[in-house]
């Protein structure tokens, strides 16, 4: 679904980003992880357009990214707890964001029920709670059946109960054939999603491939203390 | 150009529903009436005006304008994810800054008027060049906000270009004409003073009210000086255009900017 | 016919001027009338040549009694004391670049009235020449506003005496009142506006009246010159504007005397160049550009209880300052306080600011009117009044307009 062929981004002249080469594989949920400052938050960017890399080139579902924004029609972006505009409602930014999407189909909805949300949809977001705005916030992204979902730190804010409804979302979409890009700080959200893990640290791909490979490859039992493994043989490394 | 259209209209809830831009237009609408009750809603009370325009248009276009592209970063960096192309994002975020601030401006300056009956008055062509001057004013204002806060991703950073601008327009920019005013003498400098004049978009929206009013032929030979070069259609025509550009250039700046921004 | 109307004159000293009756030209009225006769020109045009008054007579015109100059020559010269002119409407002298044509020339006469004429198209209209103890008064006096050469003045008057020129109303002329060594006028209560230069000029006409004149929007104002003792009293100087325009200017004058008259929307409300010992009290001046402009060859002047309010700039003097003492005047611009309750305030004014000085040095400056930069030129004048120059100063300012002052 997504091909990144080295991949440079430099903010001034610190280097984010060197020399990625990293696939999301279509049909799979694919896990971004890495410590803070890795450059997950850039790459993200880099895919979405919101950014530009230095070198290298971005393929998403065959096309080559050239700053032409249409392949961005196949992509549901949900970006971490936002501070939309204060007084418009969750409903009038769907409406917006529809319109931006020419032939669109009606809206899908059904995130918005299965969270329960009613009227707070209807409501301006700005008396909105965090985690209710979160559950708008997955709403819109999931509301044009996109062929790709980039989530970032989908469920954060979300009780334990909207994390669940979202996981399920999540599967759900998969299971007809969406590609899920995801990053999260809390490891063990992603346990039962990740089909794939891209492992993101000082700005290169330290690992990539099947999470259940990096599980036997680290010998840990979950995906957490694996990468915690990772990690650890960084700071090894580091210290070599 | 639907999408712009589209993305306006949230702009345009939030600046309904958010209160300050009422508020703005009511505080305008106040000093108004306050010019109107005590000067009697003459000549006098418009060239009062005149200085409000000057002083509060730019001043308040800048700091919203650069305010509004800091706090529409989120939803901006939403709207990019999008199928839609940045030079219309774009033309949309400004549109949904501008419009509003621009609306709030002149209806708040105008409205006292209105319901004073003074709309249809012999006052009608000078309140019509003030609403332009507000309208242009803002609009140019707001297009240079927009390179401040594109240019300047930190917020007090921003803030602070955005005063100093406002700053160099309104006054300073003065003091250095005054001061070539003074060094060139008695020679009649009139018309490298009014070229001088034309880098200031906030010198040029004077010169365009003072020939409104009748102040200019108050002033001697300088007046005369200006009411012919300037009184003429060909001045208008002139004062307008560069105008246009003080709105052009900034914001084609601003979207070549936008177009090459990382966010 | 002819004989019969004479004899009818002789009885009555009436003489009737009409269309159709026996005499049909004023001339011929006039060459049969005795001294003291009345000459009365009935409704109709009158075309003949220029007519001389060479005895004391009256002339009468009944309403639309029109003596025509065909566009081509003077129409009435009095050549005599005791002439009356009255009524009569004098209509196109065509314009004339050699000699002063004029409708109505008083030449070397005394005792001369000149009342409820209306002249128009005429290129001088009334033009008194050595003339002693005449009244102009009630004329209607209308021009054809062109270049300032294609017209000539109003009211005219050369070398003349005790001359009471009033109610009269002037426009479209060159100037629209004219006096030159004219002494012992008294001109009161005319209207004069629109004329292409001057709405009154006078030079060296000394000890004379002026009083409750209007004088509007005409080419330049008021011009006084080289002349000693003017009183001028209750007069409205208004809307002239534009790069050499005034409400009034005194140039070389001794001893005027200006009380109670109105300057307002002027480029320049007075302009003292060379006036010596200018007397002002109770004048308002409104809404100018300049209110009052002294040159440094004014000296000694006096000005009190004046009002000074909405100018852009209430007094400029150019050098090193002005003798001219200001005392116990009224200005908008005046923000001090009165603790005594006196009605005079605690603190000097110093009426020229520091932006009126800069642009005395720059007036290409001005373009900056208006500006914030001014504003806060003026307000720092405010804080730190140290900038404010000291050319002029009000040491008694008043807390209160005067009432009463001017109209």
């Amino acid at each position: 679904m997504i091909a990144m062929r080295s991949i440079v981004k430099r903010f001034g002249r610190q280097a984010v980003l060197r020399d990625i080469d990293a696939d999301v594989r279509s049909a799979r949920v694919t896990a971004l992880v890495g410590p803070n400052g890795a450059g997950k938050t850039t790459l993200l960017k880099l895919l979405l357009g919101l950014a530009r890399p230095d070198g290298g080139t971005i393929a998403v579902a065959g096309r080559v990214l050239d700053g032409s924004p249409d392949y961005r029609v196949a992509i549901g972006y949900m970006p971490q707890i936002a501070r939309f505009p204060a007084h418009v409602s969750g409903r009038e930014l769907l409406t917006t964001l529809a319109s931006l999407r020419p032939g669109a189909r009606t809206p899908d909805l059904t995130l918005s029920e299965a969270f329960e949300l009613g009227g707070a949809f209807d409501r301006p977001l700005g008396t909105l709670s965090g985690g209710t705005r979160q559950k708008v916030n997955a709403v819109l992204a999931f509301a044009f059946k996109p062929q790709l979902l980039i989530l970032d730190e989908p469920t954060a804010g979300l009780d334990p109960l909207a994390s669940r409804v979202l996981k399920d979302r999540i599967l759900a979409e998969r299971a007809t054939g969406g590609t899920i890009l995801i990053t999260s700080h809390v490891l063990p959200e992603l346990e039962e999603l990740a089909d794939d893990v891209l492992f993101l640290a000082d700005g290169s791909v330290k690992w990539q491939g099947p999470a259940r490979e990096l599980k036997m490859s680290t010998g840990q039992g979950t995906l957490e203390r694996a990468v915690a493994q990772l990690l650890a043989g960084r700071a090894m490394l580091a210290v070599a | 150009m639907t999408e712009v259209l589209c993305l306006l209209r949230p702009a345009w809830r939030e600046a309904l529903r958010g209160r300050w831009l009422i508020g703005l237009a009511i505080a305008l609408a106040g000093a108004g009436e306050m010019l109107i009750r005590f000067g009697g809603g003459g000549a006098t009370t418009i060239v009062s005006l005149l200085d409000v325009v000057l002083i509060v248009t730019p001043l308040a276009a800048l700091v919203v304008g650069t305010m509004q592209v800091h706090n529409a970063r989120e939803i901006t960096e939403l709207f990019l994810a999008q199928p839609i192309a940045r030079r219309r994002l774009f033309i949309g975020l400004y549109l949904g800054t501008a419009l509003p601030l621009a609306a709030a401006l002149t209806i708040g300056l105008l409205a006292p008027f209105a319901w004073h009956g003074l709309l249809f008055s012999p006052l009608a062509a000078s309140l019509l060049r003030l609403g332009a001057a507000t309208a242009a004013l803002t609009m140019i204002g707001s297009a240079v906000a927009f390179v401040v806060a594109l240019k300047a991703d930190d917020r007090v950073r921003a803030l602070g270009f955005a005063l100093g601008g406002w700053l160099i327009g309104a006054v300073l920019w003065d003091g250095v004409i005054l001061l070539l005013a003074l060094l060139f003498g008695d020679r009649p400098v009139e018309i490298p003073l009014l070229v001088a004049l034309a880098f200031n978009p906030i010198d040029l929206a004077r010169v365009l009210l003072l020939l409104g009013t009748d102040a200019a032929a108050l002033f001697g030979y300088t007046g005369a000086v200006v009411q012919h070069t300037m009184g003429t259609a060909a001045g208008h025509a002139l004062l307008i255009t560069a105008l246009a550009l003080w709105l052009a250039l900034p914001l084609w700046f601003a979207a070549r900017t936008f177009d090459h921004k990382d966010f | 016919m002819i004989i019969g109307a004479l004899v009818f004159a002789i009885q009555t000293g009436l003489l009737i001027v009409s269309p159709q009756g026996p005499i049909r030209t004023v001339s011929a009225a006039v060459a049969a009338a005795r001294p003291g006769d009345t000459i009365r020109v009935r409704t109709g045009t009158y075309r003949e040549p220029t007519i001389t008054i060479d005895r004391p007579l009256t002339i009468i015109g009944d309403s639309g009694a029109v003596l025509d100059g065909q566009g081509r020559h003077a129409i009435l010269i009095v050549h005599a004391d005791h002439v009356t002119v009255r009524g009569l409407d004098f209509i196109d002298t065509g314009m004339a670049y050699t000699e002063d044509r004029a409708a109505l020339r008083v030449a070397d006469a005394r005792d001369c009235r000149v009342e409820h004429n209306r002249f128009e198209r005429t290129f001088f209209a009334i033009y008194l020449a050595a003339a002693t103890d005449c009244v102009i008064a009630d004329n209607v006096i209308t021009g054809r506003p062109g270049r300032e050469a294609a017209t000539g003045n109003g009211i005219h008057m050369w070398s003349s005496r005790n001359i009471l020129v009033a109610g009269n109303r002037i426009s479209g002329h060159r100037d629209g009142i004219y006096l030159e060594f004219t002494r012992h006028a008294d001109v009161r209560g005319n209207v004069s506006e629109g004329n292409v230069r001057y709405g009154m000029h006078f030079m060296y006409s000394d000890s004379s009246n002026y009083a409750g004149n209007t004088f509007r929007a005409n080419g330049s104002g008021v011009a006084v010159m080289y002349t000693r003792v003017v009183r001028m009293t209750g007069n409205v100087f208004t809307s002239n504007h534009g790069a050499v325009s005034y409400g009034l200017l005194f140039k070389e004058i001794q001893d005027p005397y200006l009380d109670g008259n109105l300057f307002s929307g002027n480029t320049v409300g007075l302009l003292a160049d060379g006036a010596d010992r200018l007397i002002a009290v109770h004048n308002r001046f409104e809404d100018n550009g300049w209110a009052l402009r002294l040159f440094g060859s004014t000296v000694d002047g006096r000005f009190e209880a004046n009002t000074f309010r909405r100018n852009s700039f209430d007094v400029a003097v150019n050098g090193n300052g002005t003798s001219t003492v200001f005392n116990g005047n009224w200005w908008d611009g005046y923000h001090g306080w009165d603790l005594n309750h006196d009605g005079i305030g605690d603190v000097p004014y110093r009426p020229m600011r520091l932006f009126a000085m800069l642009i005395e040095q720059a007036p290409p400056a001005l373009l900056l009117q208006r500006s914030l930069f001014v504003k806060v030129l003026d307000a720092a004048e405010r804080v730190l009044p140290v900038l404010t120059p000291t050319l002029v100063i009000d040491e008694h300012p008043l807390m209160r307009a005067p009432v009463g002052a001017a109209r």
